[in-house]
């Protein structure tokens, strides 16, 4: 197994490098320049060429490139135009509100997710069947930005039960009360993701474990004389756990991009709304760095699917 | 009668199997009676869909009782397998009876080592220690014929190939020195040479255990290879049943008779195959009285038929049902006795 890991590792690297100099290249490629109405609007045109010049900003692109490379390894993203703040520090602090974010709103998924499809398929064509999946055909019909708008509205103003704002409120003091107010923040949003995400969840491990239920080696497992509770724990949840697996390293980096609706509806600080506002403004280098943020933990995600599966699937692993 | 009573260990009376299809319960087996002796090779063969299948795993208690209407009596070892309830079928399961299936590439978990799903009907019928257990897989696979067991053992159902899974599926189903083995289409997935392998594990296993098999094909060569008895399934129902000579070389059912003429035959090269007109009719649309095979034999008249075939006893155990089969002849041969049939 552990071959298996370090061949994906491997492939990974140059899937990073065409990554980066695709990221970097397209940033290259939007129009303007980092000085034209950055210093003076009316500086004189020869001192902007001078400055292009210091800055190697006419150099051949690969030249640019590896300068850019050189700065990202000592963890220089650049400045951000419109917060003046390093891109660095920027991402670190939206990054670790969306990182909260996202852990409970994946906690809250799966455990809420995983025991209703077992539910459902164990009463398959019955009552409770018909109840989950009325569930979750009627979650997945509403957009969910329309979800977020009514819940906010519900439990936020009307009932008043969560803040509507922000990832922590400023009256928030000591470790303590810091923690509080900022799970305080997560609940809601975090609960109507958690409604969203089970909704597939709930239908794959559905399927999955009716397959499971009627397939051959259910019944070879029966005709052992094996308890059917026991060839639900030995054989047919493993085996429906599959696909789940191999969405799980996609979920969990997509959640950490942050979702762009939750933080958007919730004015939360995260990276989602980093990236939205980043766009608004035009500001490239957080547009960059986000990008290549983004494609980093893509591949992150399919590496982790990858070593998830090769640990439950024998068959994906190289001997 | 007092002779066989020690011998028979499953005696089947008068079982029916129905499945509910849009609320409806149609009979896939209707009253069948059967008999299997230790030591002995009963084949039950027929089309697909006559019921085989349906009456193995009616036997091994695997259908959902809540789609299917059993009725009958399954007499194994003294007890009535119809009356257990799932906790005590689970203890005939695996250790008195087992199952080979037709399937051996899904059969299978994909994501246990073979050593682990042979152990684990052992986990569930023995009071082994794990130690035991894995000197036992190792002799299964010795048993079945696997050539590198500690290897084997430890391997995945994909990295094996289909007739080793097979014999895995065997190794399985004989761990716990079953009296009873139900093979289900055992060498339908495999090709000839790995058949004929399978069947001599069989044969083996068979002479050291003492068991009895039921081997359920619609292989006609694997049955005139295996069977010391045959019984000859029609759209649910047993037309025949003898010894495998009787039924090869006396065969009097029109439904025998068209099954041993459709399969090609050294002296007949040249000739075409004998082809049964029609299908096996479906579940809904089964006749409800009547011989069955008639509309599948038309040129027969309708006085021939029995209106409740029964099954006739024409000496030495050999059972055929309906009355037909003595009026019965090929359309493309010539009647024999022509004129005994007068009006």
């Amino acid at each position: 197994m552990w071959k298996t890991i370090l061949r994906r590792v491997l492939i990974m690297i140059p899937e990073l490098i065409i990554l980066s100099i695709l990221v970097f290249l397209l940033a290259k490629a939007m129009p303007g320049d980092p000085f034209t109405g950055s210093i003076n609007p009316r500086a004189d045109p020869a001192q902007i060429h001078h400055l292009m010049e210091i800055h190697g900003l006419y150099d051949p692109w690969y030249q640019q490139y590896w300068n850019w490379v050189v700065h990202l390894f000592h963890g220089d993203l650049g400045m951000s135009y419109e917060y003046q703040e390093p891109v660095v520090d920027l991402i670190q602090q939206r990054g670790a509100n969306t990182l909260w974010l996202a852990l409970f709103t994946m906690v809250l998924t799966y455990g809420i997710g995983l025991p209703l499809g077992m539910y459902a398929a164990h009463h398959e064509g019955k009552l409770q069947d018909t109840l989950v999946r009325v569930y979750t055909y009627v979650t997945m019909s509403i957009p969910f930005f329309v979800v977020l708008v009514i819940g906010i509205w519900i439990f936020g103003y009307a009932l008043n039960w969560f803040p509507t704002s922000g990832s922590v409120s400023a009256q928030a003091s000591g470790l303590g009360g810091t923690m509080l107010s900022r799970l305080d923040h997560i609940i809601l949003p975090g609960l109507l993701g958690a409604l969203f995400g089970t909704v597939n969840i709930v239908q794959y491990l559905r399927s999955e474990v009716i397959d499971a239920k009627h397939s051959d080696y259910v019944r070879t497992a029966r005709s052992k004389g094996v308890p059917m509770k026991d060839i639900y724990r030995h054989h047919i949840f493993r085996n429906s756990l599959l696909p789940i697996a191999a969405f799980a390293g996609y979920s969990i980096t997509g959640l950490l991009g942050g979702s762009i609706f939750t933080e958007m509806v919730f004015s939360y600080p995260g990276m989602g709304l980093l990236f939205l506002n980043a766009i608004n403004f035009r500001d490239y280098t957080v547009i960059t760095a986000l990008v290549l943020l983004y494609g980093f933990l893509n591949l992150l995600g399919t590496l982790l699917s990858d070593i998830v599966l090769s640990i439950v699937d024998p068959r994906v692993r190289v001997e | 009668m007092v002779e066989t009573n020690t011998d028979q260990f499953l005696n089947i009376k008068n079982v029916s199997t129905a499945f509910k299809i849009n609320g409806q319960y149609y009979d896939a087996v209707s009253n069948v009676n059967l008999e299997v002796k230790h030591d002995e090779i009963l084949a039950i063969v027929g089309e697909s869909g006559c019921g085989k299948s349906t009456l193995a795993t009616t036997i091994m208690g695997l259908h959902d009782p809540e789609e299917t209407k059993i009725s009958g009596e399954i007499d194994f070892e003294g007890t009535d397998l119809l009356k257990l309830d799932e906790k005590g079928y689970n203890k005939v399961r695996g250790a008195k009876i087992g199952m080979i299936f037709q399937d051996p590439l899904s059969a299978l978990n994909p994501l246990k080592r073979i050593e682990d799903q042979i152990q684990e009907v052992m986990v569930y019928h023995t009071k082994m220690t794990e130690k035991e257990r894995h000197a036992r897989v190792i002799e299964l696979l010795n048993q079945v014929g696997i050539e590198d067991p500690d290897r084997t053992a430890h391997q995945f159902p994909h990295q094996l190939s289909g007739g080793m899974r097979q014999r895995i599926i065997i190794a399985i189903a004989i761990a716990c020195k079953p009296d009873l083995i139900i093979a289900d289409e055992p060498t339908t997935a495999l090709d000839v040479t790995i058949q004929a392998q399978i069947l001599d594990v069989l044969r083996d296993i068979q002479r050291e255990n003492h068991a009895g098999i039921i081997l359920i094909t619609h292989d006609l060569g694997v049955v005139a290879e295996t069977a010391d008895r045959v019984a000859v399934m029609y759209a649910g129902q047993i037309v025949e049943q003898g010894t495998a000579s009787q039924i090869f070389n006396e065969p009097k059912h029109p439904y025998t008779r068209s099954l041993l003429r459709s399969m090609p035959q050294r002296d007949n090269e040249s000739d075409d195959l004998y082809v049964i007109q029609g299908m096996v009719p479906s579940l809904q649309k089964m006749p409800k009285q009547g011989d069955r095979f008639a509309p599948r034999i038309p040129w027969i008249p309708a006085s021939a038929h029995e209106t409740e075939p029964k099954m006739h006893d024409i000496g030495d155990n050999h059972l055929v049902r309906c009355t037909c089969y003595k009026d019965f002849y090929f359309p493309d041969q010539v009647k024999e006795g022509a004129g005994h049939e007068s009006n």
